[in-house]
Protein backbone atom coordinates (compact mmCIF):
# COMPACT_ATOMS: atom_id res chain seq x y z
CA UNK A 1 0.00 0.00 0.00
CA UNK A 2 1.48 2.94 -1.11
CA UNK A 3 1.83 6.01 1.60
CA UNK A 4 -0.72 8.60 1.66
CA UNK A 5 -0.04 11.43 3.97
CA UNK A 6 -3.15 12.70 3.66
CA UNK A 7 -4.97 9.83 5.18
CA UNK A 8 -6.73 10.63 8.11
CA UNK A 9 -4.67 8.18 10.21
CA UNK A 10 -1.79 9.27 9.19
CA UNK A 11 -2.82 13.26 9.95
CA UNK A 12 -3.94 11.70 13.27
CA UNK A 13 -1.00 9.76 13.88
CA UNK A 14 1.63 12.91 12.85
CA UNK A 15 -0.55 15.47 15.44
CA UNK A 16 -0.02 12.96 17.89
CA UNK A 17 3.60 12.55 17.29
CA UNK A 18 4.85 16.39 17.09
CA UNK A 19 2.68 17.22 20.15
CA UNK A 20 4.59 14.81 22.25
CA UNK A 21 7.78 15.18 20.43
CA UNK A 22 7.61 18.72 21.27
CA UNK A 23 6.27 19.09 24.55
CA UNK A 24 8.73 16.43 25.48
CA UNK A 25 11.65 18.77 24.16
CA UNK A 26 10.15 21.78 25.62
CA UNK A 27 10.05 20.01 29.28
CA UNK A 28 13.49 19.03 29.32
CA UNK A 29 14.94 22.40 27.97
CA UNK A 30 12.46 24.19 30.95
CA UNK A 31 13.14 21.64 34.02
CA UNK A 32 17.49 21.76 32.71
CA UNK A 33 17.10 25.71 32.76
CA UNK A 34 14.89 26.04 35.66
CA UNK A 35 17.52 26.02 38.63
CA UNK A 36 19.53 28.79 36.24
CA UNK A 37 16.65 31.10 36.38
CA UNK A 38 16.03 30.38 39.54
CA UNK A 39 19.18 31.62 40.39
CA UNK A 40 18.74 34.45 38.18
CA UNK A 41 15.63 36.08 39.63
CA UNK A 42 17.48 35.33 43.53
CA UNK A 43 20.18 36.89 41.99
CA UNK A 44 17.87 40.30 40.97
CA UNK A 45 16.21 40.37 44.08
CA UNK A 46 19.21 40.64 45.78
CA UNK A 47 20.49 43.34 43.66
CA UNK A 48 17.34 45.37 43.59
CA UNK A 49 17.39 45.25 47.58
CA UNK A 50 21.17 46.31 47.30
CA UNK A 51 20.12 48.89 44.90
CA UNK A 52 17.60 50.12 47.54
CA UNK A 53 20.47 50.98 50.31
CA UNK A 54 22.62 52.21 47.51
CA UNK A 55 25.35 49.43 47.57
CA UNK A 56 26.01 48.78 43.61
CA UNK A 57 26.27 45.17 42.75
CA UNK A 58 26.68 43.25 39.65
CA UNK A 59 25.54 39.84 38.30
CA UNK A 60 28.16 37.46 39.46
CA UNK A 61 29.17 37.20 43.46
CA UNK A 62 26.29 39.17 44.41
CA UNK A 63 25.79 36.70 47.27
CA UNK A 64 28.80 37.67 49.30
CA UNK A 65 28.10 41.41 49.12
CA UNK A 66 24.19 40.66 50.31
CA UNK A 67 25.57 38.49 53.16
CA UNK A 68 27.74 41.59 53.95
CA UNK A 69 25.12 44.20 54.06
CA UNK A 70 21.87 42.52 54.69
CA UNK A 71 21.54 41.58 58.36
CA UNK A 72 18.30 39.45 58.94
CA UNK A 73 15.52 38.50 56.95
CA UNK A 74 12.09 38.98 58.58
CA UNK A 75 8.71 37.82 57.89
CA UNK A 76 5.58 39.84 59.75
CA UNK A 77 2.27 39.07 59.40
CA UNK A 78 -0.82 41.60 58.37
CA UNK A 79 -0.79 43.17 62.53
CA UNK A 80 2.63 44.03 62.42
CA UNK A 81 4.30 40.83 64.01
CA UNK A 82 6.87 39.33 63.53
CA UNK A 83 6.64 35.72 62.36
CA UNK A 84 9.65 34.45 61.65
CA UNK A 85 13.72 35.64 61.18
CA UNK A 86 16.64 34.29 59.49
CA UNK A 87 19.91 35.23 59.33
CA UNK A 88 23.33 33.71 56.86
CA UNK A 89 22.98 32.55 53.59
CA UNK A 90 19.89 32.45 51.27
CA UNK A 91 18.53 29.26 50.36
CA UNK A 92 16.61 29.87 47.37
CA UNK A 93 14.67 26.59 47.74
CA UNK A 94 14.30 26.87 51.36
CA UNK A 95 10.48 28.13 52.37
CA UNK A 96 10.65 29.00 54.92
CA UNK A 97 13.06 31.78 54.55
CA UNK A 98 11.82 35.01 54.09
CA UNK A 99 13.50 36.09 51.47
CA UNK A 100 11.30 33.74 49.13
CA UNK A 101 8.32 35.01 49.96
CA UNK A 102 6.60 35.49 46.77
CA UNK A 103 4.98 38.82 46.61
CA UNK A 104 3.84 39.00 43.33
CA UNK A 105 2.25 35.70 43.43
CA UNK A 106 0.93 36.37 46.94
CA UNK A 107 -0.48 39.78 45.42
CA UNK A 108 -1.96 38.28 42.45
CA UNK A 109 -3.83 35.88 44.32
CA UNK A 110 -5.77 38.30 46.08
CA UNK A 111 -5.54 36.11 49.00
CA UNK A 112 -7.10 38.37 52.70
CA UNK A 113 -3.48 40.16 53.86
CA UNK A 114 -4.79 38.39 57.07
CA UNK A 115 -3.48 34.87 55.59
CA UNK A 116 -0.22 36.21 54.06
CA UNK A 117 3.21 37.42 55.82
CA UNK A 118 5.01 40.19 54.44
CA UNK A 119 9.39 40.34 54.46
CA UNK A 120 11.16 42.80 55.48
CA UNK A 121 14.95 43.36 54.81
CA UNK A 122 17.08 44.40 57.51
CA UNK A 123 20.48 46.28 56.38
CA UNK A 124 23.24 48.16 57.15
CA UNK A 125 24.72 50.41 54.40
CA UNK A 126 28.17 50.90 53.31
CA UNK A 127 28.55 53.84 56.65
CA UNK A 128 26.94 51.81 59.10
CA UNK A 129 23.60 52.89 59.68
CA UNK A 130 20.65 50.56 59.78
CA UNK A 131 17.76 50.52 57.22
CA UNK A 132 14.99 48.52 56.30
CA UNK A 133 14.23 47.35 52.89
CA UNK A 134 9.98 46.74 52.13
CA UNK A 135 9.44 45.13 48.85
CA UNK A 136 6.13 46.62 47.24
CA UNK A 137 3.96 45.13 44.74
CA UNK A 138 1.31 46.94 42.29
CA UNK A 139 -0.31 47.14 38.88
CA UNK A 140 0.58 49.57 36.03
CA UNK A 141 -0.84 50.18 33.26
CA UNK A 142 -0.44 46.67 31.14
CA UNK A 143 0.91 44.94 33.83
CA UNK A 144 2.37 44.21 37.14
CA UNK A 145 4.85 46.68 38.62
CA UNK A 146 7.23 46.49 41.86
CA UNK A 147 9.65 47.81 43.58
CA UNK A 148 11.88 48.09 46.65
CA UNK A 149 11.99 50.75 49.54
CA UNK A 150 14.93 52.04 51.81
CA UNK A 151 13.72 53.24 54.93
CA UNK A 152 15.98 54.80 57.78
CA UNK A 153 15.73 53.23 60.94
CA UNK A 154 12.73 55.90 62.25
CA UNK A 155 10.61 53.51 59.71
CA UNK A 156 9.26 56.40 57.84
CA UNK A 157 11.89 58.47 55.94
CA UNK A 158 12.80 57.39 53.02
CA UNK A 159 16.22 56.38 51.83
CA UNK A 160 16.19 54.58 48.75
CA UNK A 161 14.01 53.83 45.66
CA UNK A 162 13.80 51.52 43.26
CA UNK A 163 11.15 50.33 41.11
CA UNK A 164 10.53 48.10 37.62
CA UNK A 165 7.78 47.01 35.77
CA UNK A 166 7.07 44.19 33.10
CA UNK A 167 5.38 45.93 29.92
CA UNK A 168 4.86 49.27 31.00
CA UNK A 169 4.99 51.78 27.48
CA UNK A 170 8.18 52.54 26.99
CA UNK A 171 9.51 56.44 27.35
CA UNK A 172 6.23 57.03 29.67
CA UNK A 173 5.61 54.60 32.55
CA UNK A 174 8.24 52.63 31.88
CA UNK A 175 10.36 55.48 32.85
CA UNK A 176 9.36 54.44 36.82
CA UNK A 177 12.90 52.34 36.75
CA UNK A 178 14.52 55.65 35.49
CA UNK A 179 16.84 57.22 38.17
CA UNK A 180 15.37 60.72 37.89
CA UNK A 181 12.14 59.38 39.14
CA UNK A 182 13.58 57.56 41.88
CA UNK A 183 15.39 60.13 43.29
CA UNK A 184 12.60 62.26 43.99
CA UNK A 185 11.72 59.81 46.66
CA UNK A 186 14.51 60.33 47.86
CA UNK A 187 14.13 61.72 51.70
CA UNK A 188 10.52 62.22 51.84
CA UNK A 189 8.50 60.53 54.67
CA UNK A 190 5.67 58.28 55.05
CA UNK A 191 2.78 60.04 56.64
CA UNK A 192 2.53 59.03 60.18
CA UNK A 193 -1.53 60.17 60.92
CA UNK A 194 -2.44 56.83 58.46
CA UNK A 195 -3.57 56.56 54.60
CA UNK A 196 -2.20 58.02 52.15
CA UNK A 197 1.17 57.02 53.65
CA UNK A 198 2.21 58.47 50.17
CA UNK A 199 1.04 59.97 46.99
CA UNK A 200 2.50 59.83 43.51
CA UNK A 201 0.62 63.01 42.01
CA UNK A 202 -0.05 63.96 38.46
CA UNK A 203 2.31 65.08 36.73
CA UNK A 204 3.20 68.47 37.41
CA UNK A 205 1.16 68.83 40.75
CA UNK A 206 2.25 70.42 43.94
CA UNK A 207 4.16 67.98 46.20
CA UNK A 208 4.77 67.97 49.88
CA UNK A 209 6.80 66.09 52.12
CA UNK A 210 4.29 62.97 51.89
CA UNK A 211 4.11 62.91 47.73
CA UNK A 212 5.85 63.35 44.80
CA UNK A 213 5.42 64.31 40.95
CA UNK A 214 4.33 61.25 38.73
CA UNK A 215 5.34 60.82 35.13
CA UNK A 216 3.67 62.95 32.61
CA UNK A 217 2.12 60.85 30.01
CA UNK A 218 2.51 57.99 32.71
CA UNK A 219 -0.38 58.87 34.80
CA UNK A 220 -1.80 55.48 35.59
CA UNK A 221 1.69 53.81 36.22
CA UNK A 222 2.53 56.71 38.35
CA UNK A 223 -0.52 56.22 40.83
CA UNK A 224 0.22 52.47 40.69
CA UNK A 225 3.57 53.05 42.45
CA UNK A 226 1.44 55.20 44.91
CA UNK A 227 -1.08 52.83 45.56
CA UNK A 228 1.69 49.89 45.40
CA UNK A 229 3.79 52.17 47.90
CA UNK A 230 0.53 52.90 50.20
CA UNK A 231 -1.20 49.56 50.07
CA UNK A 232 2.18 47.62 51.47
CA UNK A 233 3.33 50.21 53.95
CA UNK A 234 0.01 50.31 55.97
CA UNK A 235 1.20 46.57 57.32
CA UNK A 236 4.64 47.84 58.02
CA UNK A 237 3.65 50.99 59.71
CA UNK A 238 1.92 48.66 62.15
CA UNK A 239 5.62 46.19 62.75
CA UNK A 240 7.78 49.69 62.93
CA UNK A 241 5.07 51.54 65.46
CA UNK A 242 4.92 47.95 67.89
CA UNK A 243 8.59 48.19 67.67
CA UNK A 244 9.06 51.68 68.70
CA UNK A 245 7.00 50.83 72.03
CA UNK B 1 21.40 12.72 -18.71
CA UNK B 2 24.27 14.56 -18.14
CA UNK B 3 21.97 17.90 -18.26
CA UNK B 4 19.53 15.89 -15.74
CA UNK B 5 22.34 15.49 -12.92
CA UNK B 6 23.20 18.97 -13.43
CA UNK B 7 19.67 20.46 -12.25
CA UNK B 8 19.80 17.66 -9.48
CA UNK B 9 23.11 18.82 -8.53
CA UNK B 10 22.76 22.87 -8.20
CA UNK B 11 24.93 24.33 -6.49
CA UNK B 12 24.04 25.67 -3.02
CA UNK B 13 25.30 29.45 -4.29
CA UNK B 14 24.18 29.41 -7.49
CA UNK B 15 22.44 32.52 -9.28
CA UNK B 16 19.36 31.76 -8.76
CA UNK B 17 20.03 30.88 -4.82
CA UNK B 18 21.76 33.78 -4.10
CA UNK B 19 18.37 35.81 -5.51
CA UNK B 20 16.77 34.32 -2.87
CA UNK B 21 18.99 36.12 -0.31
CA UNK B 22 19.68 39.41 -2.57
CA UNK B 23 15.90 39.86 -3.36
CA UNK B 24 14.51 40.08 0.31
CA UNK B 25 16.65 42.64 1.24
CA UNK B 26 15.16 45.43 -1.25
CA UNK B 27 13.16 44.25 -4.06
CA UNK B 28 10.59 41.70 -2.27
CA UNK B 29 11.47 43.52 1.31
CA UNK B 30 8.69 41.40 4.03
CA UNK B 31 8.82 44.52 5.32
CA UNK B 32 8.09 47.62 2.84
CA UNK B 33 7.56 45.84 -0.08
CA UNK B 34 5.01 42.67 1.34
CA UNK B 35 4.32 45.06 4.34
CA UNK B 36 4.50 41.74 6.59
CA UNK B 37 5.51 41.75 10.01
CA UNK B 38 4.58 45.49 10.64
CA UNK B 39 2.82 44.66 14.13
CA UNK B 40 6.69 44.14 15.60
CA UNK B 41 8.18 46.51 13.94
CA UNK B 42 6.24 49.16 15.57
CA UNK B 43 6.40 47.49 19.01
CA UNK B 44 10.02 46.84 19.55
CA UNK B 45 11.80 49.71 17.55
CA UNK B 46 12.23 52.17 20.35
CA UNK B 47 15.35 51.50 21.59
CA UNK B 48 18.24 50.01 19.32
CA UNK B 49 19.31 47.15 21.74
CA UNK B 50 15.67 45.51 22.01
CA UNK B 51 15.71 45.75 17.87
CA UNK B 52 19.13 43.94 18.15
CA UNK B 53 18.08 41.29 20.32
CA UNK B 54 14.81 41.18 18.42
CA UNK B 55 16.28 40.70 15.13
CA UNK B 56 18.84 37.97 15.82
CA UNK B 57 16.21 35.97 17.57
CA UNK B 58 13.86 36.25 14.54
CA UNK B 59 17.24 34.91 12.41
CA UNK B 60 16.92 32.31 14.79
CA UNK B 61 13.16 31.11 14.45
CA UNK B 62 13.26 31.78 11.08
CA UNK B 63 16.07 29.25 9.47
CA UNK B 64 15.41 26.77 12.04
CA UNK B 65 11.70 27.14 11.15
CA UNK B 66 11.97 27.13 7.82
CA UNK B 67 14.78 24.41 7.74
CA UNK B 68 12.13 21.92 10.10
CA UNK B 69 9.28 22.64 7.85
CA UNK B 70 11.33 21.61 4.63
CA UNK B 71 12.99 18.32 6.29
CA UNK B 72 9.02 17.72 6.88
CA UNK B 73 7.64 18.91 3.80
CA UNK B 74 6.45 15.29 2.38
CA UNK B 75 5.35 13.64 5.81
CA UNK B 76 2.94 17.35 6.72
CA UNK B 77 -0.84 16.36 6.35
CA UNK B 78 -2.13 19.41 3.89
CA UNK B 79 -5.14 19.55 6.16
CA UNK B 80 -3.12 20.81 8.83
CA UNK B 81 -0.32 22.43 7.76
CA UNK B 82 -0.71 25.26 8.78
CA UNK B 83 -0.76 23.65 12.61
CA UNK B 84 1.88 22.38 12.12
CA UNK B 85 3.77 25.57 11.22
CA UNK B 86 2.33 27.40 14.14
CA UNK B 87 3.59 24.42 16.36
CA UNK B 88 6.98 24.37 14.69
CA UNK B 89 7.06 28.37 15.18
CA UNK B 90 5.94 28.54 18.88
CA UNK B 91 8.05 25.59 20.06
CA UNK B 92 11.28 27.34 18.56
CA UNK B 93 10.12 30.70 19.95
CA UNK B 94 9.67 28.85 23.69
CA UNK B 95 12.64 27.96 23.33
CA UNK B 96 14.65 31.28 22.35
CA UNK B 97 12.75 32.24 25.40
CA UNK B 98 14.00 29.94 28.09
CA UNK B 99 17.45 30.00 27.05
CA UNK B 100 17.43 33.74 26.99
CA UNK B 101 15.85 33.79 30.98
CA UNK B 102 18.74 31.19 32.06
CA UNK B 103 21.72 32.78 30.49
CA UNK B 104 20.69 36.26 29.74
CA UNK B 105 18.30 37.49 32.16
CA UNK B 106 18.73 41.08 31.93
CA UNK B 107 18.26 41.42 28.14
CA UNK B 108 15.06 38.80 28.71
CA UNK B 109 13.37 41.18 31.12
CA UNK B 110 14.18 44.05 28.82
CA UNK B 111 12.68 42.48 25.47
CA UNK B 112 9.98 40.96 28.23
CA UNK B 113 6.50 40.09 25.84
CA UNK B 114 8.13 41.14 22.80
CA UNK B 115 9.68 37.30 22.68
CA UNK B 116 6.16 36.08 22.52
CA UNK B 117 5.71 38.12 20.09
CA UNK B 118 7.67 36.23 17.49
CA UNK B 119 5.10 34.21 17.13
CA UNK B 120 2.47 36.33 15.74
CA UNK B 121 4.90 37.81 13.09
CA UNK B 122 3.56 37.38 9.67
CA UNK B 123 6.64 36.67 7.73
CA UNK B 124 7.82 33.64 9.46
CA UNK B 125 4.40 31.48 8.78
CA UNK B 126 4.53 33.14 5.71
CA UNK B 127 7.94 32.39 4.43
CA UNK B 128 6.61 28.20 5.63
CA UNK B 129 4.01 28.48 4.38
CA UNK B 130 4.97 29.98 0.51
CA UNK B 131 8.45 29.03 0.50
CA UNK B 132 9.82 26.12 3.15
CA UNK B 133 6.94 23.56 2.08
CA UNK B 134 7.56 23.43 -1.54
CA UNK B 135 11.97 23.68 -1.22
CA UNK B 136 14.21 21.54 0.05
CA UNK B 137 16.40 22.42 2.87
CA UNK B 138 19.36 24.07 1.30
CA UNK B 139 17.68 26.82 -0.73
CA UNK B 140 14.82 27.43 2.48
CA UNK B 141 17.57 28.14 4.70
CA UNK B 142 18.38 31.23 2.14
CA UNK B 143 15.50 32.03 1.96
CA UNK B 144 14.95 32.46 5.74
CA UNK B 145 18.01 34.31 5.88
CA UNK B 146 17.64 36.61 3.05
CA UNK B 147 13.95 37.53 4.19
CA UNK B 148 15.43 37.49 8.50
CA UNK B 149 17.71 40.08 7.66
CA UNK B 150 15.36 42.35 5.19
CA UNK B 151 13.21 42.14 8.02
CA UNK B 152 15.99 42.90 10.23
CA UNK B 153 17.79 45.71 8.88
CA UNK B 154 14.36 47.68 8.67
CA UNK B 155 13.84 47.03 11.78
CA UNK B 156 17.21 48.59 13.01
CA UNK B 157 16.66 50.93 10.67
CA UNK B 158 13.36 52.60 12.32
CA UNK B 159 15.02 51.96 15.53
CA UNK B 160 18.34 54.15 15.29
CA UNK B 161 15.73 57.05 13.93
CA UNK B 162 13.18 56.73 16.84
CA UNK B 163 15.88 56.27 19.80
CA UNK B 164 17.98 59.45 18.20
CA UNK B 165 15.24 61.50 17.47
CA UNK B 166 12.67 60.65 20.64
CA UNK B 167 15.56 59.75 23.04
CA UNK B 168 18.94 62.08 21.92
CA UNK B 169 20.59 57.95 22.78
CA UNK B 170 21.92 54.89 21.08
CA UNK B 171 21.79 51.61 22.74
CA UNK B 172 23.33 48.35 22.03
CA UNK B 173 22.92 45.24 23.99
CA UNK B 174 25.90 44.74 26.59
CA UNK B 175 26.95 48.91 26.71
CA UNK B 176 23.23 50.01 27.95
CA UNK B 177 22.21 53.30 26.38
CA UNK B 178 24.36 56.23 25.17
CA UNK B 179 22.83 59.36 25.33
CA UNK B 180 25.62 61.45 22.99
CA UNK B 181 24.04 64.79 22.60
CA UNK B 182 25.60 67.20 25.38
CA UNK B 183 22.92 67.61 28.10
CA UNK B 184 23.75 71.98 27.58
CA UNK B 185 21.59 71.44 24.37
CA UNK B 186 18.37 70.99 25.45
CA UNK B 187 16.15 73.45 26.21
CA UNK B 188 16.16 72.52 30.71
CA UNK B 189 19.82 73.23 30.73
CA UNK B 190 19.35 76.79 28.60
CA UNK B 191 19.74 75.17 25.15
CA UNK B 192 17.53 75.50 21.89
CA UNK B 193 17.13 71.15 21.47
CA UNK B 194 14.27 68.99 22.83
CA UNK B 195 14.08 65.26 22.57
CA UNK B 196 10.96 64.55 20.22
CA UNK B 197 8.12 62.59 22.48
CA UNK B 198 6.35 61.62 19.51
CA UNK B 199 8.94 59.17 18.19
CA UNK B 200 8.70 57.21 21.29
CA UNK B 201 5.15 56.49 20.74
CA UNK B 202 3.99 53.68 18.37
CA UNK B 203 2.48 56.13 15.38
CA UNK B 204 5.55 57.23 14.35
CA UNK B 205 7.32 53.45 13.82
CA UNK B 206 4.12 53.61 11.02
CA UNK B 207 5.01 56.75 9.71
CA UNK B 208 9.19 56.03 9.95
CA UNK B 209 8.62 53.06 7.83
CA UNK B 210 6.19 54.85 5.12
CA UNK B 211 9.28 57.23 4.95
CA UNK B 212 11.15 53.78 4.50
CA UNK B 213 9.21 52.73 1.89
CA UNK B 214 9.42 56.56 -0.01
CA UNK B 215 12.44 56.97 -0.32
CA UNK B 216 13.56 52.73 -1.34
CA UNK B 217 10.62 53.77 -4.10
CA UNK B 218 12.40 56.68 -5.26
CA UNK B 219 15.74 54.39 -5.88
CA UNK B 220 14.02 51.28 -7.33
CA UNK B 221 11.76 52.28 -9.40
CA UNK B 222 10.59 48.69 -10.55
CA UNK B 223 8.28 48.62 -7.22
CA UNK B 224 6.08 51.49 -8.50
CA UNK B 225 2.84 50.19 -9.38
CA UNK B 226 1.10 50.47 -12.63
CA UNK B 227 -1.75 52.78 -12.02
Amino acid sequence: MPFNKNSNGFTFFFSILMVVVVGAVLAVTSVSLRPLQKANSAEKKMINILAAIKVPAERGGTEEVFAEFVTARIAINSDGLEVGRMTGPVDPSNLEDPFNIDIKKDFRSKKPAEELSFPLFECVTASGDQMYVVPVVGRGLWGPIWGFLALEVDGKTIYGAVFNHKTETPGLGAEIREDFFQEKFLGKSLRAEGSPYFEVRKGGAVTDDHSVDGITGGTITSRGVGEMIDRTMGHYMRYFDLMKK
Amino acid sequence: MSNDTSTKRESLFSKKNRRLLSDPLNDSNPITVQVLGICSALAITVQLQQAVIMSLSVVFVMIAGNVIVSVLRRVIPDRIRIIVQLVVIAFLVALVDEVLKAFQPDISEKLSVFVGLIITNCIIMGRLEAFALANKPGPSALDAIGNALGYAWILLAVAVVREVCGSGAISLPGMGQVKFLPEAWFISAGGLYENNNLMILPPMALITVGVIIWWQRSKNRALIEEN
